[in-house]
């Protein structure tokens, strides 16, 4: 049984749709990479998945248990974690205060899962008394990853974790990205650098127009000429 | 985001009619209007003549101020909490410039005495700006700002201590400077003018903040402007009021009540058809068309790049100048100037209530809302107070309570709960109004 | 030295009184708008609802304090603090939550929260009158005159109970409130809320909850300031009238959203009225004679009269609102 599976989601925003049937199935040992050009949905399906907008039409499964629209915190209990694209640190908490919120639903594991995450991103460590709106971009990130983590979800959708960051942020992310999968939280990503991101994907998802258009692993959807030709930019 | 509730389908009828076709035959306001006609006359017929005029003037009055209170809120977004202060602006300049000229006063000396006195304010603010600009003569930055910052108070402390004299002296030896003696309607200009005036000062220090803060800062120099009547008594007698005041039109000594109120009634019902027709014309202009779109969709007006702000300050003072204007004809038909007598409750949450429960930026709701919230609120006090004697009574005839002997000033403070009940009843159930504003749909 | 003891008794102690309760009242306000992002014009009659209780069970029950001791109405107020939270719960409940629920704008929240403040002073009104009430009912306010131990001093530093319970008070707030926002499960969340709500939704902290603790809160300060307010001065049930400018400008000079910048703020303003209408002639005064004759001081040298004190907080606002519309500490919602 996949950890996630999305069945032909139709959903949107009030009435419209913007999603016109995406299946997507991921296990929990893989990293999911979601890529395509602007408007295609991407984000969109992200967020279906995670209660922030209306499924009219499909179903989605975590474990097996139908969960779409149910509301965010419902899904935070239920082991999905969300890091939104943007303003997703509070910026006036200090790092550690920005992770125990993260537990908020889980206090029991704030002391065991604070060492864990600071394991995954040794940087917060040494700022865990620092605000996280004073940190660099890539630091925000790892905050906001951090938070996602530490009610221990076995799911973590991430919206853009490398948008706006230098070559060298995005390396250091996307390697972190590959450890908190090792560590066995299966993975759902957007992204907009699909070359690398298809590159450390199990499997990839080629939306365009709220339908998929190719679905493989990372490795084949990167060799296969026409989507190198469509969507990686040649 | 009211507009997000008005897209939504909704199963109430007056809902739906809000984006009906504008053409339609006007049911909703002819039933309104003939209900409120015959509220009127029912007035009429158990009150008398007379005291039906008198509420007819008095609700006109209120009409003009729910018609600035109106365009600033209906129109612009921009809530005005001090409509009383623009009230008391307008009825004092009524005052001033329409009562007989004070002779005691300008056969002294303190004419010229004040006439020093002001002088000294206005160069001790010549000097204070100068002193802001040092830095321009090389002068550097702190330095400038401490010798300002020290002469402004020193300043300041001489000007005001001279001014004080002089005031005292006024009180002493004339009561107070007396009026102009010239035509009323121009106080009533004058009171608009003025309002508009401290309207642009607060509208410019509020412009691109939240309206929350433009409604704290109204708040404010309402409470600041009565304090100032309240206490200038050199100049309006302060407590001790002023009256009578002339009126534009023939007395009721001369006449008797009812037709003089009818003639003045009269005059005001000019006053707001001329309002009534400047923004009818001005709303289908292009300034209107501007003033629309800002308010159907401001991003998509930004985007149009138009001046959102320097529209919405224009809107702002042209409704602090029409509440100067309804306060002045207001001060000049009740013949009386009472700084104490202009409260919060009375002269802004009423007018705001009127303005709410019409419809806000609809002209003609408003009107109707001004006239039929004006006559429960006159009714209401005797109303209340028989209700509460009879259950006072009754109380006293079943549990032997002792009847409270001040039931008539405690009615008076179950109007304030019911005006307060009021409002957030109608913001719950009827955020538009009895007849609400068309908002026109783009896409 | 006398002039010394009158600059302290007319500045230092009542600029400190009345910063202390807009302190307490701009905190309540700041923390409303951080969480729910409208101006709560009715916090001024909060304040006065909570002095209303005190003085409602202080009639029930005059001789209570008397038995441990201390003031009655101290003694009461608990129980007026948690009247007050659950009134301001309550007012939540029925007239702000309809209107959140259907996303008006937040100045239409002004208005509703305009029409609950005549709601409550009608009410108080009509069960308290209209006149003042002392809430000393069975109790006697004392008051302190400690004289200065310096021999050319005749004048005693003067400082009353109530005051001194206002500063303890004060201060015990403050620390409380400090030691909640930063170590507590629920104050974390509170700031997080305040920080970004669509996060901590997303984190599962429950909205309602923290709603109403903002509400508990302000609504328990505002009790303590109008409780406090009332015992130094008088119960007078338009007491809130004249509190509403100085405590948003207190809240907007320390930044909105800014509990601590709203308790500095709160000491700004009240310092600033306490300075204003101070007479500085009297701090001249021992150089009357030996200032030349050109130079004649009036007697009276305040800024502003006690009966134009109110300009001292709109004139802040207003300057607040031209050079730093932030505030002293960087607000976060203004926009």
């Amino acid at each position: 049984m996949p950890l996630l599976d999305a069945r032909d989601v139709h959903g949107g925003y009030g009435g419209m749709n913007i999603l016109n049937g995406v299946n997507m199935a991921i296990e929990a040992s893989e990293v999911g990479v979601i890529v395509g050009p602007n408007g295609a949905g991407k984000s969109t399906m992200l967020k279906a998945i995670f209660g922030l907008l209306t499924v009219n039409q499909g179903e989605i499964l975590l474990n097996g248990d139908p969960i779409h629209n149910l509301p965010p915190n419902k899904l935070v209990r239920r082991g999905m974690g969300f890091v939104p694209q943007e303003h997703n640190v509070f910026p006036s908490m200090t790092v550690q205060e920005n992770l125990e919120m993260g537990a908020y639903l889980k206090p029991d594991n704030v002391k065991r899962m604070l060492e864990r995450v600071y394991e995954f991103f040794p940087p917060l460590q040494e700022k865990r008394h620092q605000p996280a709106g004073e940190l660099s971009g890539g630091q925000r990130q790892m905050v906001a990853m951090g938070r996602a983590l530490m009610p221990e979800p076995d799911l973590l959708l991430l919206d853009e974790p490398t948008a706006g960051l230098s070559p060298l942020y995005m390396n250091e992310i996307f390697e972190r990205v590959k450890e908190v999968n090792a560590a066995g939280v299966g993975i759902l990503m957007v992204e907009q650098n699909a070359k690398q991101a298809l590159a450390i994907a199990d499997k990839g998802f080629v939306l365009a127009a709220g339908q998929n258009r190719f679905t493989d692993t990372g490795a084949a959807l990167l060799a296969d000429p026409d989507v190198a030709k469509s969507f990686l930019g040649g | 985001m009211t507009q997000s509730h008005h897209t939504e389908p909704s199963p109430e009828p007056q809902q739906a009619d809000s984006v009906a076709s504008p053409r339609r035959f006007p049911l909703r306001e002819t039933v309104l209007f003939l209900g409120l006609l015959g509220v009127v006359l029912w007035v009429y017929a158990t009150m008398g003549a007379a005291y039906g005029t008198r509420m007819l003037v008095e609700s006109a009055c209120y009409a003009i101020l729910a018609l600035g209170l109106t365009i600033q809120w209906g129109y612009a977004g921009q809530f005005n909490a001090g409509v009383m202060g623009f009230v008391a602006l307008g009825g004092f300049c009524a005052m001033f410039f329409s009562i007989p000229v004070n002779d005691a006063f300008w056969n002294s000396e303190l004419p010229g005495e004040l006439g020093k006195a002001l002088l000294y304010m206005v160069g001790a603010f010549v000097l204070v700006v100068a002193a802001t600009r040092l830095n321009r003569i090389g002068v550097p930055r702190p330095l400038r700002t401490t010798i300002a910052v020290i002469l402004g108070v020193v300043l300041y402390l001489v000007v005001i201590s001279n001014f004080r004299e002089v005031a005292g002296q006024i009180e002493s030896q004339a009561g107070f400077i007396g009026g102009m003696n010239l035509p009323v309607w121009f106080g009533w200009i004058i009171g608009g003018a003025l309002a508009g005036g401290v309207g642009y000062f607060i509208g410019h220090v509020c412009l691109g903040l939240r309206s929350d803060y433009l409604a704290i800062a109204t708040i404010g120099i309402a409470e600041i402007i009565k304090a100032f009547l309240k206490n200038a008594d050199w100049l309006t007698r302060g407590t001790a009021t002023v009256s009578p005041l002339p009126w534009p039109v023939p007395e009721p000594s001369e006449v008797g009540f009812t037709l003089a109120r009818a003639i003045y009634l009269s005059v005001t019902a000019v006053i707001i058809a001329v309002i009534f027709f400047l923004l009818h014309r001005a709303y289908n202009a292009p300034w209107g068309r501007m003033i629309r779109a800002i308010r159907d969709n401001e991003v998509s007006a930004a985007a149009m790049g138009k001046d959102i702000n320097k529209r919405r300050l224009e809107i702002f003072v042209l409704g602090c100048i029409l509440m100067g204007i309804g306060g002045a004809v207001l001060a000049s038909f009740n013949s009386l100037f009472d700084p104490v007598g202009y409260l919060p409750l009375n002269h802004t949450f009423l007018v705001l209530v009127m303005v709410i429960l019409g419809g806000p930026g609809n002209n003609l709701g408003t009107i109707f809302g001004a006239v039929a919230v004006y006559i429960i609120w006159i009714m209401s006090g005797p109303l209340a107070l028989s209700l509460m004697e009879w259950a006072a009574n009754a109380g006293a005839g079943v549990f032997g309570w002792d009847v409270p002997t001040n039931l008539d000033s405690r009615a008076l403070q179950a109007r304030v709960f019911v005006i307060g009940l009021l409002i957030s009843l109608v913001l719950r159930f009827a955020p538009k109004g009895m007849l609400p504003e068309k908002v026109r749909h783009h896409g | 030295m006398n002039e010394l003891i009158f600059f302290i008794n007319y500045v230092v102690i009542s600029g400190s009184v009345s910063g202390s309760i807009y302190a307490m009242g701009a905190v309540g306000v700041t923390l409303i708008f951080s969480i729910m992002r409208f101006a709560h014009f009715a916090h001024g009659d909060m304040m006065t609802f909570g002095a209303f209780m005190v003085l409602l069970l202080t009639t029930l029950f005059p001789q209570a304090g008397a038995a441990i001791g201390i003031p009655t109405p101290i003694l009461l107020m608990p129980l007026a603090m948690a009247l007050t939270a659950g009134l301001a719960v309550g007012i939540d409940r029925t007239f702000y939550k309809p209107l959140r629920a259907h996303g008006v704008k937040p100045i239409v929240m002004v208005i509703a929260s305009l029409g609950v403040t005549l709601m409550l002073q009608g009410l108080i009104r009509l069960f308290a009158g209209t006149g003042g009430s002392s809430l000393y009912v069975d109790d006697r306010k004392e008051i302190f005159r400690l004289p200065v131990p310096i021999e050319s001093v005749r004048v005693p530093v003067v400082i009353t109970e109530p005051q001194l319970y206002l500063f303890g008070l004060t201060i015990i707030s403050v620390i409380g409130l400090h030691l909640f926002l930063s170590r507590s499960r629920l104050g974390k969340a509170m700031r997080a809320m305040s920080d970004n709500p669509d996060l901590a939704q997303a984190s599962g902290i429950n909205t309602n909850t923290i709603v109403a603790v903002t509400w508990m809160l302000a609504g328990g300060l505002a009790a303590i300031a109008g409780t406090l307010l009332s015992l130094d001065v008088t119960f007078k049930p338009d007491l809130s009238f004249f509190l509403l400018l100085p405590i948003f400008a207190a809240a907007i000079v320390g930044g909105v959203g800014h509990p601590f910048g709203a308790i500095a703020g709160g000491f700004v303003v009240g310092f600033a009225e306490a300075l204003a209408v101070f007479n500085w002639g009297l701090l001249l005064r021992p150089f009357r004679d030996s200032l030349p004759e050109w130079l004649e001081l009036p007697s009276n040298l305040a800024f502003v009269g006690t009966e134009y004190k109110i300009v001292v907080p709109f004139f802040i606002l207003v300057a607040i609102l031209v050079w730093r519309p932030t505030g002293i500490f960087k607000g976060k919602v203004i926009t």
